[in-house]
């Protein structure tokens, strides 16, 4: 059992090692907030989610597109679960290029559920010369496309301050603490009561930051909430077997006269 | 395996038998002698075939969904992300399943450097296994290609452009490599093909490692050769199967703890950003697997001797039954080489650390002063070693060390819970 254990304290400290070695790209202090889908159990939380869906569909969405999402996902398991009648209005309310129909024109239709969300420009060019040459990107898997995760989206939100003296910042180009190079062409979106929440949470900017961190976190891992729970039974399972397997090898080991 | 005689009891048995020695066969594979005091380090070798055929598994079901093009295969990724049945989970397995690959293979090859399970008679042995770890290491580059984000392009541009270092054809050779001027579509579908081919091979060249493996035997913790196999001995099964089970399965919860709860961590996070020619990441780093290899490539300035030290240093590794003078293979009767083991150990550690940091100050200095040791420690103090080294006695066979001295109270322990237990 001691060797087992000395073989278990190995794994841990070169897990801890490469998993170091590999984070070890530092940025500043990182803000964070109470995340509910953090941590082995944790779990989306509705509301937030919604609420971010809010945020995302009235402040990002003019200039930020999540071309890997669908409308059906909104009424998902593990989702905003909105109910699929509020996915299908939402779904309606865009207008979408459909077609050739039979006489070969391109014809306009509101989105459906097996829609994926409309893109605010039709091209990566025309998103740019929009927006002062910087490419907004892409939000579907934003959340895992950035070190730090959530805690760096959360951040960059409300990392909005002067600049110190000795920066000069060109016009459209915005200081922000937490962005890498701190630079951001991306003028601060988040100011207190921007949207009004149907819920009546009251829309202060870190609750926008939050929700809307929340619900891009979902749209990067849509199957979150199945990780966790499938891992937390695959674990126990494997446990359980473990045992098991250990108490038979020591059966079948005691005719030998050797430990294992 | 030539001196086996087994007859089948059935007659089909020995119809089938006499055709195609299967059963011959699985009845070598069960019976198999292997020394009793393998230590929980020789079921590695278990581990990593449970790791290449889940890596087989779960690549065939991925490669029914991906899409192999440049314009397609980053959104064919999040397709079995958020769309294929648990799309996620294979991808995941996948995906940390190269990084368990890797970890298990460098406890192996490290087991093996400790017990000296490289030496005469094991060299076929040894050297096939560098063979393969070669191929897992182009698998696993390639594979890391295929998502088409921002690393897999720019690993994919760093990694080819060595070949370039080749005096005279090295540009046409990186043409060649490419399928055109730049990493581009051809580059990733020929990728794909031999990602795909790979794991083949390598399970080719397992069945040849363990075919070589299964003449002379294991090695020992001990190192000593077998004296009389019904005293030193147990049968494969059940023995040996048992024990790599239960090790098998600490290892999957291991596993299960990176697939299920930090299944990115392992990863970088600008591989989720679409490729794109025209924007270069601040930092290339290669996977963690590599980063000692990587490090040696930028310890030295000039890019065509870079290549060929990263190269040696894994081809060093080959000739290494001949470098290691020493006839004592176990490093338990070797107290210098044991310190020198550690050594090594602790500087492909810190190789690996640097060769995650920017090439430059203090952390370029370290990884030449480290690489500079890793090829002392082959070249030089080896050779020297094995002819200075006062080795401690060795055991007269296998079951000495067990019976004498401490071991006798736990054998006392065993009789007491039979007789209890009758």
């Amino acid at each position: 059992m001691q060797r087992i254990f000395k073989i278990l304290f190995f794994f841990i400290v070169l897990n801890t090692y490469f998993v170091s070695s590999i984070s070890a790209e530092n940025t500043s202090k990182l803000l964070t907030t109470d995340w509910s889908f953090k941590g082995p159990f944790g779990k989306f939380d509705r509301a937030s989610l919604q609420r971010g869906y809010q945020v995302y569909n009235e402040v990002c969405a003019s200039c930020h597109s999540l071309k890997y999402v669908s409308y059906r996902n909104l009424s998902e398991k593990g989702g905003p679960e909105f109910s699929v009648k509020e996915a299908k209005a939402i779904a309606a309310s865009f207008e979408i290029t459909d077609g050739p129909n039979q006489d070969g024109e391109m014809f306009t239709r509101p989105a459906k559920l097996s829609d994926k969300f409309v893109m605010p420009y039709s091209n990566e060019e025309e998103a740019k010369s929009a927006n002062g040459g910087a490419y907004p990107p892409d939000m579907s898997v934003l959340v895992k496309a950035r070190a730090g995760g959530a805690d760096y989206i959360y951040s960059v939100l409300l990392g909005y301050v002067d600049p110190p003296e000795n920066i000069k910042l060109d016009d459209g180009v915005y200081y922000n603490k937490y962005m890498y190079g701190n630079k951001i062409k991306m003028p601060k979106q988040l100011s207190d009561g921007l949207v009004e929440y149907s819920d009546g949470t009251n829309a202060t900017e870190e609750q926008m930051a939050k929700d809307v961190t929340s619900f891009l976190m979902w749209t990067a891992e849509p199957h979150l909430e199945q990780r966790h729970k499938t891992g937390f039974r695959a674990i126990v399972y494997l446990i359980i077997l473990t045992v098991l397997v250990y108490f038979s090898m020591k059966k079948i080991w005691s005719r030998v006269e050797t430990n294992v | 395996m030539s001196d086996h005689n087994y007859t089948p009891s059935s007659k089909f048995g020995k119809w089938f038998n006499d055709r195609l020695p299967l059963l011959t066969l699985a009845n070598h594979l069960t019976d198999y002698p292997t020394p009793k005091n393998l230590n929980y380090w020789w079921t590695f070798g278990g581990i990593l075939t449970f790791c290449l055929i889940t890596q087989i598994i779960t690549g065939l079901v991925l490669a029914m969904h991906y899409i192999a093009h440049a314009d397609l295969a980053f959104s064919s990724v999040e397709h079995i992300m958020r769309d294929v049945n648990y799309g996620w989970l294979i991808r995941y397995i996948h995906a940390n399943g190269a990084s368990m690959f890797f970890l298990a293979v460098y406890i192996h090859i490290f087991r093996s450097l400790f017990y000296g399970s490289y030496k005469a008679p094991r060299e076929i042995i040894w050297i096939l296994g560098i063979m393969i770890y070669l191929l897992m290491m182009a698998a696993a580059f390639m594979g890391y290609v295929l998502p088409w984000g921002q690393m897999s392009f720019w690993g994919a541009t760093v990694i080819t452009n060595l070949f370039s270092a080749i005096p005279l054809v090295g540009e046409s050779i990186t043409t060649w490599l490419w399928g055109g001027y730049s990493v581009d579509n051809p580059t990733l579908t020929r990728f794909f093909t031999l990602h795909y081919l790979i794991p083949f091979l390598i399970l080719g060249l397992v069945v040849l490692h363990i075919w070589a493996l299964h003449v002379p035997g294991n090695n020992n913790p001990v190192g000593i050769d077998i004296q009389k196999p019904s005293k030193d001995t147990v049968p494969f099964h059940p023995y040996i199967v048992i024990k790599d089970l239960f090790a098998l399965l600490l290892f999957m919860i291991v596993f299960a703890f990176f697939v299920f709860y930090s299944p990115n961590i392992l990863g970088h996070a600008d591989n989720y950003i679409e490729a794109n020619p025209l924007v270069t990441p601040a930092h290339i780093v290669p996977e963690w697997y590599l980063l000692p290899f990587y490090a040696i490539l930028r310890s030295i300035p000039d890019k065509l001797l870079g290549v060929v030290a990263m190269l040696s240093a894994i081809f060093i590794l080959a000739a290494l039954p001949w470098l290691d003078t020493s006839k004592v293979r176990s490093a338990v009767f070797r107290p210098l080489y044991k310190q020198f083991y550690w050594i090594l150990v602790i500087d492909v550690l810190i190789l690996g650390y640097v060769g995650a940091m920017p090439a430059e100050g203090l952390y370029l200095l370290i990884a030449r002063v480290a690489t500079t040791y890793y090829f002392l420690h082959f070249l030089l103090i080896l050779p020297i070693l094995g002819k200075i080294e006062k080795t401690t006695p060795l055991p007269l066979s296998i079951t000495s060390p067990v019976l004498g001295g401490s071991a006798d109270l736990a054998m006392a322990k065993n009789t007491d819970i039979r007789k209890e237990k009758l």
